[in-house]
């Protein structure tokens, strides 16, 4: 015999740094990634692509390829019709808005370098590669469109001639019509000829980005499965589904897509990608499995990129640091075609720029413009990132013109913790929040007066290594998204989620959902939810995702929703069993259900210490021997969660930098965050996602840009070219939280995902620029590479530099070199 | 076609292959070694960092003729009965992966580095992993794992912890 | 990411090398380490016919002192060179430029010979060569014969080598008691140097007696900073005795003007990086 303790109430799994249930498989190699598939038969393709950002195609010879031994067919896009395919863009911002036809593969006309042309199929991917190699393509090179504000103007080049523009849409907010706030021009004439106040103007770029989720894309579509079965690496199986099937005019029940482990995405891989189409149609055509797997290089070239703003901002604020009104105004580079959600992400900027600010007067105006450049799409805060930049830029600029110390300042302006829920001029509303909570741990633990102390001394003593300390306090809006907000956007769907929980006889809890993870934890901090919820051991559930044949129903991963709405939908969806398990319980325990409490997995007679368990009851309905009469032996259930409002995660993030005033290299120094998500399910995971949101933001800060060539080619199209930051690069970060628990959902909880990206770039930006201010330097465009931050030194003191820097890859530097002629017999 | 025999995580192999397969390949589609992924074009990546006779080398780098004749280690052979090797136990522990694709690579080329330097600091981890790119971390908690491993690898750490590590730390299985 | 087809011979002798760079003609390709010509392969912007592997030449490989010298088999990976003891002792300068040299793995496998012929203006190991009066012995059909550094590098990429030769060793004079210092500036820990400085100094009673020093990616070859080392001779290594006499560091230099850095950056950071890596190498 052996004593037992009281098991009734175990210690909550909600909260706890539970190690993530997905490592195993991930840590030894047992993989799942779509190119690890191998399926018998298996045919490869390779995607033949154009050299020109802007070319028409006058023919192609395909003769050359097709007699390579081992190939199985070559195809141009009229070949298979995917010249036909419109690739299809969710969310039509406006009634009028410019949408080109957007192929699978390009028939008359190219608009970007990398669009396909032709593809070969052959029985090996070396194969393919080799006869790609010699498919001819006749090109007639057009002038490419590069520069967003040129191309709006008359008589510039038309990426899409049959568009008549090259501007797809213009999308305007104002305050003053949405009655949420004040007239802007108003204000700002207002301003004007205000001797208490005064109105400033900036300028700034966002450049464009690729999101380099570390897993290259790949896709295997098996069509002799009784559904058509594709593999592939998505963040959203159910949306690729779904458009497939609009897309393709195939019956929907027909389809299965499975996203197996997903090697990161990061808004990447939210997109219906014409070689997911193309995947397909070969596949169709032959009846033979096909696989097509991306390189780097044509991942960085054709996937989509991100961010590309030039943003012009005003602010009025009276000279006693009170801000009057704010006019944005916005040109946002679509790239050459319209992606799934692409032209709706600037605008999810909209609702960002007056941040954690109280702004009586706000307006938003943004120009959505084609360029013959890869499209852009989302990218890690999709909107937010791009509003958050421009607006914690701005506030330092204002606290400069006014001579007041910029945290000051914006706490002059912010929302204080007493006045939420707060309704934004952009028609937000904020539920909960504390920014001077969190702005107060942040400052401790940067040692915020220490640092000024610091950076003032080396200042004194003119050091070659100026300091520079820099701020942003954000708030972004994640959990997307409320259905009917989403429809006022016009968005193609909602944004519900859906779970659904399945009680296994020996009492183990299969949870199916909606939301696809890649790399976010999902496994884990859901079965931390149930186990709470339904008082079973955390390794007793499993979470099931990413294959729409058991995942029937979802929106899957993107926006930080899947835990502020999927998340939701699995504790709804326990709530259901739990209700449905009470009868049931009531009449196994002969007693009334109004009698019956749930605690710890176990309804309990009050008063009594009569109990049965919920896995008992997964047990007793598997039997159905005895259960009341009027229900259904069954106590799974389904649920769906519709948000009603958006969450609102802020925090205060503190950079310190160091820049050599010789050779304008910037250092990272210190960096510390306070951020506040709402209640955490698992602090380990949330700790890790802002760990890798800060390396994201600084990178945009820092170190990367896809940069296009005068003829429209990338010059960023590798890795060595394309400088993501390694260990040695970065720093480790002072991460905290802060909580208000979200008001709008039952766990309290707001999203994390986005968080650290968004808030990072503007308070790295700024501590760069505070380094070196007092030097004479105003603004210096991202990234701010050593070559930038010297020339704007240089440039401060009066010393023009010679400018001869050309936009081409280094005739040295390994790869960049091979343009050139290397000479044969020297050894590599 | 060349003929080449390799011993790959402790079995021999013996194949015909082109001379232009990369290792990265022969593992991946000859072998059915996928643990081990490629990630980029380039070299930059690191994510297909496998040991070649105990010394740590992207396998895309080397050409799978070249490995005729040696011992290739992977993610795949770092599990000793069952028991994970202590850096994969650390990358775990310490949350070092979240889309787990850079995952081998930088638990390979960690192992490597721990086997030239039991006890590196933080700078010396860093610069130790600059070979290997993950875009989720942001490094810090892989930081973190290896100077975890580090500390229970070290002679006067538990006999479990390093009778599992002495075969492959640095020195090839 | 998948080579075009080409033939591959491992030859285990350096005659036989020879032999089959001559069998193989000019579309035949040496393959040292592998960590520059792979890449390359995998992006098909070179197709070889033929391949020859120079890792089964067991007398490429290793360190050893001859004399005054200390002599670098061509295949000593980066891994060996940057571990030797003879090379700490007696070579310093090319020992702090290898440790630099990309990434652990890439060390493993890429070679001082292969970098050296490989002749990247923004290699890291030409500039050290050049500085420290390396000899590099070259076998073709009529044996070998041996070029100095100065004579060796030629313009970007292109190398005394020729056609049917290979480079079999680097001698190294013996700057036994030298400080040493290679100063890399690059973007990110992965990139290319946008220029780096390679400075040997000795230092006799607190005053320099004798300077190498050799820029990385200043042109087309790596440049010596002559003016600078005559004008640190006979000073003490204070910082304002160094930082003026690297104000000489851009003379006779072309730099190349590209994304990360205009001609003049380039020259300033010559200039910077000359001041610092002297100082670093005579501390």
């Amino acid at each position: 015999m052996t004593t037992t303790e009281n098991p009734s109430t175990p210690a909550p799994e909600i909260g706890r740094d539970r190690r993530r249930k997905e490592d195993r498989r991930l840590i030894t190699g047992r993989t799942r990634w779509v190119d690890n598939q191998a399926l018998t038969g298996l045919l490869h393709i390779s995607v033949v692509r154009s050299p020109f950002a802007h070319a028409t195609i006058k023919g192609i010879d395909t003769s050359a390829a097709k007699q390579v031994p081992g190939v199985v067919a070559v195809y141009s896009a009229a070949d298979i019709g995917a010249d036909q395919v419109q690739l299809p863009c969710a969310w039509p911002i406006t009634k009028d808005m410019k949408s080109p036809q957007r192929p699978a593969l390009a028939g008359s006309r190219v608009n970007f370098a990398g669009e396909g042309v032709a593809v070969v199929v052959a029985r090996s991917a070396a194969i393919a590669k080799d006869a790609a190699e010699l498919v001819e393509v006749d090109y007639e090179e057009l002038e490419p469109v590069l520069d967003m504000e040129e191309a709006l103007k008359d008589g510039a080049t038309l990426v899409h001639p049959e568009l008549g523009t090259n501007a797809n849409a213009q999308w305007v907010f104002d305050s003053g019509e949405a009655g949420s706030g004040g007239d802007v021009a108003e204000a700002l004439k207002k301003a004007e000829s205000d001797d208490d106040q005064v109105v400033v103007r900036r300028r700034f770029r966002q450049q464009r980005l690729v999101p380099v989720f570390m897993e290259p894309r790949s896709t295997v579509v098996d069509p002799n499965s009784e559904q058509l079965t594709m593999w592939s690496s998505t963040q959203v199986p159910h949306i690729l589904k779904t458009m497939l099937a609009l897309t393709l005019g195939l019956p929907e029940h027909k389809i299965r897509v499975i996203a197996p482990d997903v090697g990161g995405g990061f808004g990447g891989k939210i997109a219906v990608a014409p070689e997911e189409v193309l995947t397909l149609l070969v596949a169709r055509k032959l009846g033979k499995p096909v696989k097509w797997t991306e390189t780097r290089s044509e991942s960085l070239l054709t996937a989509h990129h991100g961010r590309d703003q030039v943003q012009e901002l005003a602010m009025s604020v009276t000279k006693d640091g009170r801000i009057t009104g704010l006019d944005v105004r916005l040109i946002a580079d679509m790239g050459a075609y319209l992606g799934l959600v692409g032209p709706g992400v600037p605008i999810l900027g909209a609702f960002m720029f007056n941040a954690i600010y109280k702004i009586p007067a706000y307006r938003f105006d943004c120009t959505n413009v084609f360029t013959t450049k890869t499209l852009t799409d989302a990218y890690r805060g999709a909107g937010r990132p791009e509003a958050t930049f421009g607006i914690e830029r701005m506030m330092d600029e204002v606290a400069l013109e006014l001579g007041i110390e910029p945290l000051e300042f914006r706490e002059k302006n912010w929302i204080k913790h007493d006045e939420f829920p707060f309704t934004t001029v952009s028609t937000l509303t904020y539920d909960t929040g504390n920014y001077e909570a969190a702005t107060e741990q942040a400052k401790q633990m940067f040692d915020y007066d220490g640092l000024r102390r610091e950076q003032a001394e080396r200042r004194r003593r003119g050091d070659v290594k100026q300091l520079g300390i820099g701020i942003s306090t954000f708030t972004e809006m994640c959990g997307l998204a409320p259905s009917r907000v989403l429809g006022s956007l016009d968005y193609g769907a909602g944004g519900w989620e859906t779970a659904s929980i399945r009680m296994q006889p020996t009492g183990k809890a299969e949870v199916v959902v909606g939301v696809s993870p890649h790399g976010q934890g999902h496994e884990t901090a859901f079965s931390q939810i149930v186990a709470d919820q339904l008082g079973v051991p955390f390794d007793d559930v499993e979470i099931l995702h990413g294959d729409t044949q058991s995942s029937y129903k979802g929106l899957d991963t993107y926006g930080s929703r899947s835990l502020a709405v999927g998340g939701i939908a699995v504790v709804k969806a326990a709530e259901k069993v739990i209700e449905k398990a009470k009868p049931i319980a009531a009449h196994m325990l002969e007693a009334a259900e109004g009698d019956l409490e749930f605690s710890g997995g176990k309804f309990t007679v009050k008063g009594t210490d009569k109990g049965v368990g919920i896995q008992d009851i997964a047990l007793a309905v598997f039997a159905a021997h005895d259960y009341p009469e009027g229900i259904e032996p069954d106590i799974d259930a389904h649920a769906t969660f519709d948000p009603e409002n958006f969450s609102f995660p802020h925090g205060t993030h503190l950079s310190a930098v160091e820049v050599d005033t010789e050779t304008g290299f910037v250092s990272l120094y210190k960096y510390v965050c306070v951020d506040d998500v709402g209640n955490v399910i698992n602090p380990l995971i949330v700790e890790g996602q802002v760990h890798g949101g800060l390396a994201q933001g600084i990178a945009q800060a820092l170190y990367e840009e896809a940069a296009y060539d005068d003829q429209g080619t990338l010059l960023s199209g590798t890795l060595v070219d394309y400088t993501l930051p390694t260990a040695a690069d970065l720093i480790s970060f002072d991460t905290a939280n802060t909580t208000t628990a979200s008001t709008t959902n039952p766990l309290g909880v707001k999203g994390v995902g986005e968080a650290g990206t968004i808030a990072s770039t503007p308070a790295v930006v700024n501590s760069v620029l505070d380094a070196i201010r007092h030097l004479g330097v105003k603004d210096i465009d991202m990234p701010t590479t050593p070559y930038r931050v010297w020339t704007a030194i240089q440039a401060a003191s009066g010393h023009a530099g010679r400018a001869d820097e050309a936009n081409v890859a280094s005739p040295g530097a390994g790869l960049g070199s091979t343009a050139r002629d290397m000479p044969e017999g020297g050894n590599l | 076609m060349a003929r080449i025999r390799t011993t790959v995580d402790g079995l021999v192999y013996e194949d015909d292959v082109e001379p232009r397969m990369l290792l990265v390949q022969y593992l991946r589609e000859r072998l059915g070694k996928t643990g081990t992924v490629i990630g980029c074009d380039t070299s930059n990546c690191g994510a297909c960092t496998v040991h070649l006779d105990g010394l740590s080398v992207k396998s895309c780098s080397v050409l799978a003729v070249q490995a005729n004749g040696a011992e290739v280690l992977t993610i795949e052979g770092l599990e000793r009965d069952g028991q994970l090797h202590p850096m994969q136990q650390a990358f775990h522990d310490n949350h070092a992966l979240q889309c787990g694709y850079c995952t081998p690579g930088m638990i390979m080329q960690s192992i490597d580095l721990l086997g030239d330097n039991p006890d590196p600091s933080e700078h010396e981890i860093r610069e130790g992993i600059e070979g290997n790119l993950c875009r989720c971390t942001g490094y810090q908690n892989i930081v973190r794992a290896v100077q975890d491993a580090a500390s229970k690898m070290k002679p006067g750490a538990s006999a479990t912890q390093q009778s599992s590590a002495q075969p492959v730390a640095g020195g090839g299985a | 990411m998948i080579p075009a087809q080409f033939d591959y011979v491992r030859p285990t002798t350096v005659e036989e090398a020879v032999q089959a760079l001559r069998d193989g003609g000019e579309d035949a390709k040496l393959l040292a380490g592998g960590q520059s010509l792979l890449p390359v392969l995998r992006l098909r912007m070179a197709d070889p016919s033929l391949i020859i592997d120079l890792g089964g030449i067991a007398e490429l490989k290793g360190v050893r002192e001859d004399g005054n010298e200390v002599v670098v088999g061509a295949m000593t990976s980066h891994y060996d060179v940057a571990r030797d003891d003879t090379l700490r002792q007696h070579v310093a300068l090319i020992q702090e430029a290898t440790k630099t040299v990309a990434d652990p793995q890439v060390r493993h496998r890429g070679t001082l010979g292969g970098a050296l012929a490989h002749a990247d203006p923004a290699g890291d190991l030409a500039a050290p060569a050049l500085a420290l009066d390396a000899q590099f012995v070259i076998a073709g059909s009529n044996g070998t014969r041996t070029v100095a550094a100065a004579d060796f590098f030629e313009d970007y990429f292109t190398t005394a080598i020729g056609e049917g030769e290979l480079l079999t060793e680097i001698r190294f004079p013996k700057y036994t008691g030298w400080g040493a210092r290679y100063e890399k500036f690059n973007r990110v820990a992965q990139a290319w140097s946008i220029v780096a400085v390679a400075a040997t100094v000795k230092v006799d009673g607190g005053s320099i007696s004798e300077a190498r020093i050799g820029l990385t990616n200043m042109a087309g070859t790596p440049v010596r900073a002559r003016a600078v080392e005559s004008a640190l001779v006979g000073q003490s290594a204070s910082e304002e005795n160094v930082r003026k006499a690297a104000q000489a560091a851009a003379e006779g230099t072309s730099p190349t003007a590209d994304a990360d850095a205009g001609s003049d950056y380039r020259e300033h950071l010559a200039r910077v990086l000359t001041g610092r890596a002297v100082l670093a190498a005579a501390g």
